[in-house]
C-alpha cells in the first residue's frame, strides 16, 4: 500500500526526527552514560561505575526524604483531587441551571502556569497564616498543606471535565434498569455509574499521579523546599543537585535515572491495575 | 461536547433524580461557594496589585481604598524591574512559532509512520510514546549542553527544542487519528494522479484539521507556561527571557521586598491566559478531553 510514499521518508519524518534526536534521544542516551561518570560538563566525563548511585542514596543528599515527601503529597493529592472532581462532575451532570458557567470557572486555574500559581498561592497562604503570626516556610506541615491545596486548585477542574465526559456517556437505560430493579441512589452510583466511568477514573488517576509526582514549578515557587529542604520534592531535589553546588552533577544524573525508573514503574502499575477494573456495558 | 444537559426522557441524565427544590438550592449554594474558592485567589492578587506594598503584608485582606490605594504604581515599578512586555513578546513569538512547527511537522511524521509499516517506523513510534513518560530532569543536563554547543540558546533554537520535546504527545495523538481515516480516500486520490506528497497536503491534511486544533492547544498551554527549559537554555543574561522566567527573576532579585510589583506582574501574566481561554473556551475544553482520552 502507498509504495510511492515510502521514498518520501526524509521529507515526512526528517525535521521531527532531527529535533527529537537533539532534544530527547541523544540526551537520554548521554544521560544514562553520564550517570556512571564524574563530570562538570559533558565533555570532561570520566567513567566511575555505580558510585553515583550509591552516593545518591546517602543521608546528606536528601533524595530518599524528597521521594518520601513526594509520595506523601502525591497520595493525598490523587485521592482528594479525584474525589472532589468526581463529586463536582456528578453534581454538574444534573439538570441544573448555570452548569456551563461553573464548568468554565472551575477549569480555568488549569491554564495558569506553575510559577505564577506558586507565587499567587504563596501570597494568599502567608496572608492567612499572618493571623497566627506564622508563615508558609516556618513549618514543613504548612508547605505540605500548601502544595496539596495548590495541586487541588489546579487539577480539580481539569479532572472534572474528563469525569463529565465519562458520566455523560453512561447509557441512560442502565441507570433506569437499576432504578426499576429497586436500587437506591447510592447503590446505583456504586454498582452502575462508577464501574461505567472506570475508563475516566483510569485517565484521571494517571494524570494526577504523574502530574503530582513530577511536580517542579509549583514546588519551586511556593516553598523552594523551605524550611531546610523539608518540603523539597524529587524533581526540585534533582535540579538543586545539578545547580545548587558544583561537583555533584554525576549524582544528580544518577538520581534522575532513578526518578525516571520510578515514574515509569508507577505509571505502568497504575495503568494495569485500574484498566483491569474496567467493564463493558 | 454539548454543555447543556440532554433533554430528559424519563430518568435523569445520569444518576437518580435530584431530590426536591431544597436539595437543588443547597447544591447551588455549594457551587457558588466553590466558585468563590476558584476565583478568590485571582481576586486577591488583583486587589493587592493596587495596594502599597507595606499594606499587602500588613493588611492582606483589606480593600485597596483610601491610603492603601496606590493607583498604577506597582505596575509601573514591576514593568521597570522586569521588562515585562518584552518578555511577553518573546513568550508569544516562541509559543506561536513552536505550536505551528509542532503541528505541521508532527502531523506529517505521524501520517508517515502510521501508513508506512516497517521496523523503523514501529520503533520510532514506540520511542515517541516512550518519551512521554520520561521526566524532563532525566535529559535536562545533556539537552542544555547540546543546545549550547549547537547555538540553540535563542528563540529559534527554543522552537527546535520544543519540536523535539513536543513530538512525543503530538505524534501519538495524530497517529491515533490517522489510523481511523479509511484508506479508500487516499487510494482514490492516488488513482486520480496525486503523488504521495500532493495526496498528503491536498487530501489528508484537511481531514486532520480538528486534531490539529487539539494538538495546537495542548502544546500552546505547555510551551507558554514552561519555565525550566527557557531558564536553563536561554538564561537570565539575554534579552530573550519569557514571562515565567522574568516572574521568577523578579522574586529572586527584589520581588521579595516589593510585593506590590510582584502582584502586578502576576496579574499581567494571568490576563492573557484568561482572555485566550474565554475567547476559545470551546476548543480548549474539547482539546483537553480529546488529548486526555487518547492518552
Amino acid at each position: 500500500m502507498l509504495k510511492s510514499l515510502r521514498r518520501f521518508g526524509p521529507v515526512f519524518v526528517g525535521p521531527t526526527l532531527i529535533a527529537f534526536l537533539i532534544a530527547f534521544l541523544v540526551p537520554f542516551a548521554i544521560g544514562l552514560y553520564l550517570s556512571l561518570c564524574q563530570f562538570t560538563t559533558v565533555t570532561d566525563a570520566t567513567f566511575i561505575g555505580i558510585s553515583n548511585y550509591i552516593d545518591a542514596f546517602t543521608e546528606e543528599q536528601g533524595f530518599v526524604r524528597a521521594i518520601g515527601f513526594t509520595a506523601l503529597v502525591t497520595i493525598v493529592s490523587v485521592v482528594s483531587v479525584n474525589i472532589f472532581a468526581f463529586a463536582i462532575a456528578y453534581a454538574l451532570t444534573r439538570k441544573l441551571k448555570g452548569t456551563n458557567f461553573y464548568r468554565t470557572v472551575f477549569f480555568m486555574p488549569n491554564l495558569i502556569g506553575g510559577i505564577v500559581l506558586g507565587y499567587t498561592w504563596q501570597t494568599i497562604i502567608n496572608a492567612v497564616l499572618l493571623h497566627w503570626n506564622t508563615t508558609l516556610v516556618t513549618d514543613s506541615l504548612h508547605g505540605f498543606i500548601g502544595l496539596v491545596v495548590l495541586i487541588n486548585w489546579q487539577m480539580v477542574g481539569y479532572m472534572m471535565i474528563i469525569y463529565i465526559a465519562g458520566l455523560q456517556s453512561v447509557p441512560k437505560e442502565l441507570i433506569e434498569a437499576a432504578q426499576i430493579d429497586g436500587a437506591g441512589k447510592w447503590q446505583t452510583l456504586r454498582n452502575v455509574t462508577i464501574p461505567m466511568v472506570m475508563p475516566s477514573i483510569t485517565i484521571c488517576t494517571f494524570l494526577t499521579l504523574s502530574g503530582s509526582f513530577k511536580l517542579f514549578d509549583q514546588n519551586l515557587a511556593l516553598t523552594n523546599g523551605a524550611p531546610l529542604a523539608e518540603t523539597e520534592m524529587a524533581a526540585l531535589n534533582i535540579v538543586n543537585t545539578f545547580f545548587a553546588r558544583s561537583g555533584f552533577e554525576g549524582v544528580g544524573q544518577a538520581k534522575a535515572v532513578v526518578f525516571f525508573l520510578l515514574v515509569s514503574a508507577i505509571a505502568f502499575i497504575q495503568l494495569r491495575s485500574t484498566r483491569s477494573k474496567e467493564v463493558e456495558a | 461536547m454539548s454543555t447543556a444537559a440532554p433533554t430528559r426522557t424519563t430518568a435523569q441524565v445520569s444518576g437518580p433524580s435530584t431530590g426536591g427544590a431544597g436539595a437543588k438550592i443547597l447544591l447551588h449554594v455549594v457551587l457558588v461557594a466553590l466558585t468563590l474558592v476558584f476565583l478568590g485567589p485571582l481576586m486577591f492578587i488583583l486587589m493587592n496589585s493596587f495596594k502599597g506594598r507595606f499594606f499587602i503584608s500588613d493588611q492582606p485582606f483589606a480593600l485597596p481604598l483610601g491610603d492603601y490605594f496606590v493607583g498604577a504604581d506597582n505596575y509601573l515599578n514591576g514593568l521597570q524591574a522586569t521588562g515585562f512586555f518584552t518578555a511577553m513578546g518573546w513568550s508569544f513569538l516562541i509559543t506561536i512559532l513552536s505550536v505551528v512547527v509542532i503541528v505541521f511537522f508532527c502531523a506529517m511524521t505521524a501520517y508517515y509512520i502510521t501508513r508506512v509499516k516497517s521496523r523503523w517506523t514501529s520503533a520510532l513510534y514506540l520511542l515517541f510514546v516512550f518519551s512521554m513518560v520520561v521526566p524532563f530532569q532525566m535529559v535536562m543536563f545533556p539537552t542544555v549542553k547540546i543546545a549550547d554547543i549547537l547555538n540553540l540558546d535563542n528563540p529559534l533554537g527554543m522552537v527546535v527544542l520544543y519540536l523535539g520535546f513536543g513530538s512525543g504527545l503530538s505524534v501519538f495523538v495524530f497517529s491515533g487519528f490517522v489510523k481511523s481515516i479509511p484508506l479508500e480516500i487516499e487510494e482514490a486520490s492516488m488513482i486520480d494522479g496525486c503523488g504521495p506528497v500532493q495526496n498528503y497536503f491536498r487530501v489528508v491534511m484537511p481531514m486532520l484539521k480538528p486534531v490539529m486544533i487539539t494538538v495546537a492547544i495542548l502544546n500552546a498551554m505547555w510551551v507558554w507556561n514552561d519555565y525550566l527549559l527557557p531558564y536553563l537554555v536561554i538564561g537570565l543574561s539575554t534579552p530573550y527571557k519569557t514571562i515565567p522566567v522574568v516572574v521568577q527573576q523578579l522574586v529572586g532579585s527584589y520581588g521579595s521586598n516589593d510585593m506590590g510589583a510582584l502582584m502586578a506582574m502576576l496579574v499581567l501574566a494571568i490576563v492573557p491566559i484568561i482572555v485566550f481561554y474565554l475567547a476559545s473556551q470551546k476548543y480548549i475544553i474539547e482539546g483537553v478531553v480529546a488529548g486526555a482520552v487518547k492518552g
